[in-house]
């Protein structure tokens, strides 16, 4: 049918990792956030829903690392992470193989993804799920944007690529949710985890909401490592989830919360 | 260098629970198989996660590695930390120290 529902949120392993170190007082309305983005995507009644991730090195690495990548499986399995690191117990996922040919032939037609039939899930996709799909009942295809390991995939592609998901969401018969997962300020893994750009994060969001493409785009990889980390570079997976919606954003939650690593962030879009 | 063989290695082990066994049991027999210098290998061995964060592994694949190794969030942190202190900054890619190693962020 079409594109039905966009959004972003945060994915930082710590969300559920380390879930029992943050403040009841930071964590609890972020948790409420997730809750109310998931009513929103129930609401939608998506018969299949694409999430973009930043994921790290689950699946793809410097020996063939893909610019942008789609899941076309049966089904998919996650957390790949260990049980008791993330805290999210191991499921299996259902996929649409079908479905995800067909969108992957269409966006074929202008951006050059690359497909896997097989695909694990790492906490870019297992920690919204966990809170967004806690019964597991979903359809779900998976699509990655390569933030990870430099060269990395230009800002503009990333814009190239949502909107490519939305023109083959709209031709497919299905109702198709997108969501958006990463970021936005942080130095994940390092010495540094828990710094974050509190400013910086909110002028990209302010960027995002206003799906302004021009002030998303001019952001260069030198000024987000240096203002925004390495984790910083997943502002690709908003980009492109903002380009599949075409509209204006509305964020439901932005706090920081350092033990979590990351501005934890949920946000939903209106489909234009 | 050969950062890549190093983190090749890291990625394996997070993604085949064969060869994550196999090197709880036996590290030298997996390691053998990948192109390390001996600095690398020692890294590895040690483990000493100070100086795998200071020869540029990518924090992505370092962090399941310490955990593979039984080594707690916060002592992942202050071993990165000491790293430093001890064998300089970070050589390369993107996951350099951007504050002291002196200072404590969180956790």
């Amino acid at each position: 049918m079409s594109l039905v529902f966009a959004g972003v949120c945060s994915h930082a392993p710590g969300i559920t990792g380390r879930e029992e170190r943050a403040p009841r007082e930071l964590r609890d309305p972020f948790y409420a956030a997730y809750d109310r983005m998931r009513r929103a995507l129930e609401d939608s009644r998506p018969d299949a829903v694409i999430v973009i991730a930043a994921e790290h090195f689950a699946n793809f690495f410097m020996n063939n690392m893909p610019a942008f990548a789609m899941g076309m499986a049966e089904s998919y399995t996650g957390p790949i992470e260990a049980v008791d690191w993330l805290k999210v117990p191991k499921r299996e996922i259902r996929g649409d193989p079908a479905l995800s040919q067909r969108l992957i032939t269409t966006i074929l037609d202008t951006v050059d993804v690359a497909y896997a039939e097989e695909w694990r899930f790492d906490h870019g996709i297992m920690v919204p799920l966990h809170f967004l799909d806690p019964q597991n009942r979903m359809t779900v295809i998976p699509a990655n944007i390569n933030c990870q390991g430099p060269p990395l995939t230009p800002l503009h592609r990333a814009w190239a690529f949502g909107e490519a998901i939305r023109r083959a969401a709209d031709a497919a018969p299905e109702r198709i949710a997108v969501i958006g997962t990463g970021g936005i300020s942080h130095w994940p893994a390092t010495p540094d985890s828990g710094r974050i750009n509190e400013p910086w994060d909110r002028e990209f969001l302010g960027r995002w909401a206003r799906n302004d493409r021009t002030a998303m785009l001019s952001y260069t990889d030198a000024e987000t490592y240096a203002e925004a980390g390495q984790g910083g570079f997943e502002i690709r997976t908003f980009i492109a989830a903002a380009a599949a919606a075409g509209g204006p954003g509305q964020v439901l939650h932005y706090a920081p919360i350092p033990i979590y690593a990351v501005g934890c962030t949920v946000a939903t879009m209106e489909i234009a | 260098m050969s950062l890549y063989q190093l983190s090749k290695l890291m990625f394996d082990l997070n993604r085949d629970g064969d060869l994550s066994d196999r090197f709880k049991q036996d590290p030298e027999s997996v390691v053998c198989a990948y192109a390390l210098t001996e600095e690398e290998r020692g890294a590895l061995l040690g483990p000493d996660i100070g100086l795998l964060y200071v020869l540029g592994v990518n924090g992505q694949l370092l962090m399941h590695y310490a955990a593979l190794c039984g080594i707690e969030w916060s002592d992942y942190l202050q071993r990165m930390r000491d790293g430093v202190l001890v064998h300089g900054p970070v050589r390369a890619g993107i996951y350099a120290l951007t504050t002291s190693p002196h200072t404590k962020v969180a956790g």
